[in-house]
């Protein structure tokens, strides 16, 4: 496979505090690849090592085959960003924004109107809005549409979805399908656990280093414990009182329910008798699949 | 590309409900109001006068201080300690004792004298008013002289004041009030708009283009040049229009300094700019190099009067030259050729600042 996106030991520090570790990767041309972390972790960090924003202390990369600090020229000229805080400009309006970084890669609008047409048409109806007066998930997509307008190969795309509503991050990932169908490769970044499935590869990275990479069903098959969700009355004393119950390794909470990790020869009848013996009622406990969080949680407490 | 970015700079600047106002309010504001208030004309000294003479001498020397527009005469009195009590409640600056006697002194060989007794509180007030008392009183004694028959002493010195033969003080402090005025809208608007990209995160988006960082500065810098000649050619028909005040050499030279300057200006925000990383910081840092432009570059207080050190310091302060310039032409009618060496100054420190302007710009963060 082709490789638009390079890393190999990139490793970035402020000062005394180390925000990516040697992290390396490869993301192969037309991929949609997410990386997947918590705030902190690193993400915006290795965005702007990969779009020559800044220069790595150690290691190295390559975007469309250029290095980043050698050839930050040419890689400006063929990659699109969206920084993780809304940067077009807000006085101008949305035409107006478009234009202009349609002039900055010395294209036309209408030249590569194809390819942002999906977009563009549901912002178009306020294209003489200023910017700055649009809803969060307009500015969104105005802000991709700028990203996209040059035709770049590889997009990178840091929190898109970050203070967006549902139904709008759902239509933005939409369209990042829509674009990778188009042969553009994508780097995207989240905190949301629940938009990795929507990605080709992820990447789960934590604390400036990366917990693992695989596809997002790749990831998930690397849970090979028994898992249970668990729910009833009072849920945290239930979740103290499980914790101390025999033939369970982690249990802690995930939404609604509590995600119980069993060990070998865990008993699911045996274990709600002795938490009814502790008055506990209603007790329910499902055995389930493990998402992409419990991998998560998994692999951070391994790390550690 | 330039021209894209001009368009854009334009647009922002026009679009802004705050900056176009600005740049027509304030020069209108500072060329109506300020030429009246900066004066350093002394004029109205409050005057005691203790009379201890009560001679026709004493009346005389009274009724030309009351009638000058120079003094106010506040009281006369016969009592020195009320006189020196108003001098300390600032009813009076300046105490002129007549002592007894004074009128019959003037003919003997041993002769009284009158004192003068100023607050030094405010010091040009206080040597100003001394010194407007001594010529009065000289005066009035020669006049005095005349009128009994004397011969009057020769005149032996004629003063004339060439180039403000009046000695008005706004025509020397309105070309001043230009310079004031290009070096606020020249330093700070650049400087704002910049740190401004930086704070709405808009410069990172601008990094990941293939602009350079030359065009990129360059068309914040053509934007501020094109503002400070509309705002000089206001602060220039305002002086015309309300003053009467026309430069006597060529408008022509005075726009060339101009333009020199306000590059000089902007590229010093520029770099300013791009060591700041919040709004607040850049004020902080240009209101520091205005206060000593302002303060030390020969705007307010001749430089020939500063200590031999800070006159030192005056030969790298841009507007130094500047002020030398405006001044000249303006009240003088220097040429290009008189003032060539002013020219070559401003135009080494613009060269020099907006190198380093485009130059401390990184693309990378």
């Amino acid at each position: 496979m082709e490789r638009a996106i390079t890393a190999e030991g990139l490793t970035k520090r402020y000062g005394s505090l180390t925000a990516l570790d040697s992290v390396s990767f490869a993301v192969g041309r037309g991929e949609l690849f997410g990386l997947i972390g918590p705030d902190g972790a690193g993400k915006s960090t290795l965005f702007r090592l990969l779009t020559t924003l800044l220069a790595p202390d150690a290691g190295h990369a390559e975007v469309d085959g250029f290095d980043t600090v050698k050839d930050y020229r040419a890689i400006r000229r063929r990659v699109g960003y969206m920084p993780g805080c809304f940067s077009l400009y807000p006085d101008l309006s949305v035409e107006e924004n478009l234009d202009f970084f349609a002039a900055l890669f010395g294209v036309r609008v209408r030249d590569n109107y194809d390819l942002i047409a999906p977009i563009y048409r549901q912002i178009a109806p306020f294209r003489t809005r200023r910017a700055g007066r649009l809803s969060g998930g307009m500015k969104q997509k105005l802000a991709l549409c700028c990203a996209l307008i040059h035709r770049p190969s590889v997009l990178f795309l840091d929190e898109p979805t970050t203070g967006v509503d549902a139904v709008s991050r759902n239509e933005f990932w939409e369209m990042l399908d829509d674009l990778r169908q188009r042969g553009i490769t994508t780097l995207v970044s989240t905190p949301y656990m629940d938009e990795a499935g929507r990605c080709d590869r992820i990447a789960l990275i934590n604390a400036a280093r990366i917990l693992g990479i695989d596809s997002p069903k790749g990831i998930v098959a690397r849970f090979d414990e028994p898992l249970y969700a668990l729910s009833g009355e009072r849920m945290y004393e239930l979740l103290l009182a499980a914790r101390q119950s025999p033939g369970v390794r982690e249990c802690y909470t995930f939404g609604e329910t509590h995600h119980l990790i069993a060990e070998a020869g865990f008993d699911p009848d045996t274990f709600i008798g002795t938490l009814a013996g502790k008055g506990f009622r209603q007790v329910a406990l499902h055995p389930i699949g493990a998402g992409i969080e419990d991998v998560f949680m998994k692999l951070m407490h391994h790390g550690e | 590309m330039l021209r894209v970015l001009l368009e854009k700079e334009f647009l922002q600047f026009l679009r802004n409900p705050f900056l176009p106002r600005m740049a027509l309010i304030f020069p209108v504001m500072v060329m109506l109001v300020f030429p009246w208030v900066t004066t350093m004309d002394v004029r109205h000294i409050g005057v005691a006068v203790v009379d201890n003479d009560r001679t026709e001498t004493s009346r005389r020397l009274i009724s030309k201080i009351g009638a000058s527009d120079y003094y106010t005469l506040q009281e006369v009195t016969d009592d020195f300690a009320g006189a020196l009590d108003a001098l300390e409640s600032c009813a009076a600056d300046v105490v002129l004792e007549i002592p007894d006697g004074f009128e019959e002194g003037l003919s003997s060989d041993n002769p009284k004298k009158a004192s003068i007794s100023a607050n030094g509180v405010n010091a040009t007030k206080g040597s100003l008013g001394t010194q407007y008392l001594q010529q009065t009183l000289m005066a009035t004694l020669v006049e005095l002289q005349a009128e009994r028959g004397a011969a009057p002493a020769p005149e032996t010195i004629v003063v004339q004041n060439r180039y403000n033969p009046t000695l008005e003080y706004r025509n020397y402090m309105i070309p001043a009030l230009m310079i004031m005025l290009l070096i606020t809208l020249g330093g700070f608007l650049p400087a704002l708009n910049l740190v401004n990209e930086k704070e709405t995160g808009t410069i990172e988006q601008i990094n990941v283009t293939p602009v350079s960082r030359l065009s990129f500065t360059l068309a914040k810098l053509v934007l501020y040049w094109i503002i400070g000649f509309v705002v000089l050619t206001l602060a220039l028909l305002l002086a015309w229009i309300v003053y009467g005040l026309v430069p006597v050499g060529a408008a022509g030279a005075i726009y060339l300094a101009s333009m020199l300057f306000v590059l000089v200006m902007s590229g010093f925000g520029v770099i300013v700019a791009n060591y700041s990383s919040t709004i607040l910081q850049a004020i902080f840092v240009m209101f520091f190099f205005v206060m000593i432009f302002i303060l030390m570059s020969g705007l307010l207080t001749p430089i020939a009067s500063m200590p031999s050190w800070a006159q030192c310091i005056t030969y790298f302060l841009p507007p130094r030259y500047f002020i030398e310039i405006m001044r000249a032409v303006y009240l003088k009618g220097a040429t290009l050729r008189d003032l060539w060496y002013d020219y070559a100054a401003l135009a080494l420190f613009a060269a020099v600042f907006n190198t380093a302007a485009a130059l401390t710009y990184k693309k990378q963060l």
